[in-house]
């Protein structure tokens, strides 16, 4: 546990204040640079999708096509669905991008999604059994998660789940393992759950899968496989990014007992030694959501997220000042270092490891703080 | 309604067809006015949307908007309001404006005036900073206080500074439609250089043998034909019929009061209509007690005695809300438990859980929002 175990309260509270401040300062100065930013991006995002479609129905385009409609859908859930619902942009009153009723191109409930994402994955960021991101029940992705010989597939399985990162992240908040792997949900409730995820999913398929094909007439094969390219294309980069914001081998994982009369600074120190960083041009921080800020986003999640390149720099002196790690690298260097974690996690861990089930105990303690 | 959609009947099939599950299923989970808004920002399935076409400044502080709506626009009756949203500094804010226009217009456009007050925050925007060519939203015209179809012979209208708006609709209204009746617009308002429609009112008069205008200065002023705040002797000495007409009322809390006082003492209260331009400044008889509890974003505050919107946004809550002072219905929430009086009437509500209209309710006790 590094440098989190050697701080104390002051510099805990320190840290915290520090990290107010920026918070407050971007807060005060939000307005109509933000309002346009959020706009502009979803008009091209609109754009996007609207000539992908089009171009798709047109062989000598469909390649074309296939780039425009998977950067759309992209810019849909990272850079405008990811952030909107998050609540970035709750303050301009606007309904078409509150976060209480948007909904994003994805297979997932953006109910659904709040939960896991909001509420589980970022208040408990990278406590075992708490964070349900880590490993999304299907993978091994700490020392101190029980080995099982399921593991062994670390890697193709998560290969898998890059594939199908939208249909994972769907049924996310079902907790599927508890009832295929330690039997502690039974099927009727598994099922009652589906139903409002199966409805959303529905019409995802529909729309992809059935009605654009039909529209494009002779062409609809070609628009069908456009369609499955595009949203692989979309599912394999999401799933990248954010595995490159929680599992480079330097990001720290966290037991339950942090949780216990964890302070606001606690917190933020928590976040940031649970999140990594990748550098990149203006374009790479677009298409990812700015998740390329990946410590920003977790230290300040509802900030409009265009804000984290200006504020980096301020997140950096904090770190300088308090002798924190601030953990970036290029694209390339920390999905390496996550693959490493994941082929190595595959095997048991060499000393014992602590006996944190995820699924059972832990969730049910989660669910119950959710419920309350 | 006497007003004729400006929709061809192509716009109607577009607009049939844009609303169909087909084209919904196609552009979900987003909404079809999402896409149609690349190609006009004016465009929508179903939102009243409109340009801004002229920025007229008849005084000092007051600003006087023409804006073309969509073809969604239903229309109104003279006398009702619409909710105008405008974004300032990236944030949408609602406010109720009565079109002044003639319900006959035959640009088919919308007429606001707004008079823009020293904490008026829209109003001041539209005042300084809106102009032609922006796109603004709307709803559809609310509001009972409207002139009623069957037209009333003798009509008064009395109007206090900036309420002069919805009454000016139904004077153009009656004058388009050649109004057989007698009609006496009694208006008041500080001074001369602040009467909105200063010469279209003295044209009216001018050309209307059956309107009789009568203005009402605060202030000595050369012309004005009666001077001071409202009074029981303005009526008799202007309007002595006044008990047989339907009076029209619109303005600042504490004239409408004096109106409606003397129509009361008479028994003819059931002959005045009136609209409450400003709501009056909230009566809060004991100070805040208990706290304030927002369920959803599980927040809680110390009742401070304000208003909930005011306490929730104080919170740092941003619950919808329009009008600010109980027409509107937009900030329309549902309280999980406790009393809450109503800012208007003094009224106190039952315990249990129901929708309230926040902006004009104040926590009596502990308040449990689902906000």
């Amino acid at each position: 546990m590094s440098i989190y175990s050697k701080l104390g309260p002051e510099q805990f509270a320190a840290i915290g204040a520090e990290f107010d401040a920026i918070r407050n300062t971007v807060l005060a100065d939000l307005g109509e640079r933000d309002a346009k930013y959020i706009r502009s991006m979803i008009k091209r995002q609109r754009r996007l999708e609207a000539g992908g479609r089009i171009m798709m129905m047109i062989p000598p385009t469909w390649p074309l096509g296939v780039a425009a409609l998977s950067a759309s859908k992209i810019l849909d859930n990272m850079e405008i669905g990811h952030n909107v619902m998050h609540a970035q942009y709750d303050w301009m009153g606007d309904p078409a991008i509150n976060s209480r009723v948007f909904e994003w191109d994805s297979a997932d409930t953006s109910k659904n999604w709040k939960l896991t994402h909001n509420v589980e994955h970022h208040t408990y960021t990278n406590v075992l059994g708490h964070d349900h991101d880590v490993g999304y029940g299907l993978l091994r992705m700490s020392d101190e998660q029980k080995w099982e010989p399921r593991f062994l597939f670390n890697a193709p399985l998560t290969v898998i789940l890059h594939l199908f990162f939208q249909h994972f992240v769907a049924v996310q908040n079902l907790k599927l393992e508890n009832y295929l792997v330690y039997k502690t949900k039974s099927g009727a409730q598994l099922k009652e759950e589906f139903k409002p995820v199966w409805k959303k999913m529905r019409k995802q398929l529909a729309k992809d899968y059935l009605l654009f094909p039909v529209l494009a007439g002779p062409f609809a094969p070609l628009v069908l496989a456009g369609n499955v390219a595009a949203n692989l294309a979309r599912n394999v980069w999401a799933c990248a990014v954010i595995f490159n914001g929680h599992f480079p081998e330097a990001v720290e994982q966290f037991p339950e007992s942090v949780l216990e009369n964890e302070t606001r600074g606690q917190w933020y120190v928590r976040q940031l030694l649970g999140s990594a960083n990748f550098k990149g041009g203006k374009l790479m921080h677009i298409m990812s959501g700015n998740l390329s800020f990946q410590i920003e986003h977790h230290l300040f999640p509802d900030l409009p997220a265009h804000r984290y390149a200006e504020i980096a720099p301020q997140v950096q002196a904090v770190c300088r000042k308090y002798g924190l790690p601030y953990n970036t690298g290029s694209f390339a260097r920390q999905s390496l270092s996550t693959w490493k974690r994941i082929v190595r996690l595959s095997l048991p861990s060499r000393r014992k490891a602590a006996p944190v089930t995820p699924g059972a105990a832990a969730n049910d303690a989660v669910a119950q703080q959710l419920a309350a | 309604m006497p007003y004729v959609s400006s929709a061809s009947p192509l716009q109607a099939r577009l607009r049939r067809v844009l609303s169909s599950r087909v084209v919904t299923a196609l552009a979900a989970p987003h909404s079809v006015d999402s896409y149609l808004h690349l190609i006009d920002p004016t465009w929508s399935v179903h939102e009243v949307r409109a340009e801004v076409t002229a920025v007229r400044r008849q005084t000092a502080d007051s600003v006087t908007l023409s804006l073309r709506p969509n073809g969604n626009w239903q229309g109104f009756r003279a006398g009702q309001y619409v909710r105008l949203t405008v974004e300032i500094d990236g944030v949408r804010r609602t406010r109720c404006y009565s079109p002044a226009n003639s319900v006959h217009a035959a640009d088919g456009q919308i007429e606001l005036t707004a008079k823009a007050h020293a904490k008026g925050f829209v109003s001041k925007y539209l005042r300084e900073r809106i102009q032609p060519g922006m796109v603004v939203s709307l709803s559809q015209a609310e509001g009972a206080f409207a002139l009623p179809e069957q037209r009333p012979q003798r009509v008064l209208l009395i109007s206090g500074g900036s309420g002069i708006t919805p009454v000016m609709a139904m004077l153009r209204t009656l004058c388009d439609e050649g109004h057989a009746g007698r009609i006496t617009f009694l208006h008041y308002c500080n001074a001369a250089r602040d009467l909105i429609y200063a010469e279209e009112l003295a044209q009216i008069a001018g050309r209307h043998g059956n309107v009789e205008l009568i203005r009402v200065f605060a202030e000595a002023e050369p012309f004005g034909e009666l001077q001071g705040l409202f009074q029981r002797g303005h009526l008799e000495a202007a309007v002595p019929d006044y008990a047989e007409a339907q009076t029209f009322l619109c303005g600042p809390p504490a004239m409408m009061q004096a109106v409606r006082a003397v129509w009361e003492a008479e028994g003819i209260a059931a002959r005045l209509h009136q609209e409450h331009f400003t709501a009056a400044a909230p009566v809060v008889t004991e100070a805040g007690e208990g706290e304030v509890r927002f369920a959803r974003s599980e927040r809680l505050a110390a009742n401070s005695g304000a208003t909930l919107l005011d306490q929730a946004e104080g919170a740092g809550l941003k619950p919808e809300s329009g009008c600010r002072m109980g027409i509107c219905h937009a900030c329309t929430c549902r309280k999980l438990s406790g009393r809450v009086r109503d800012t208007r009437t003094g009224a106190v509500s039952e315990d249990g859980e129901q929708d309230i209209q926040i902006c004009v309710s104040v926590p009596v006790g502990t308040v449990t929002m689902d906000l």
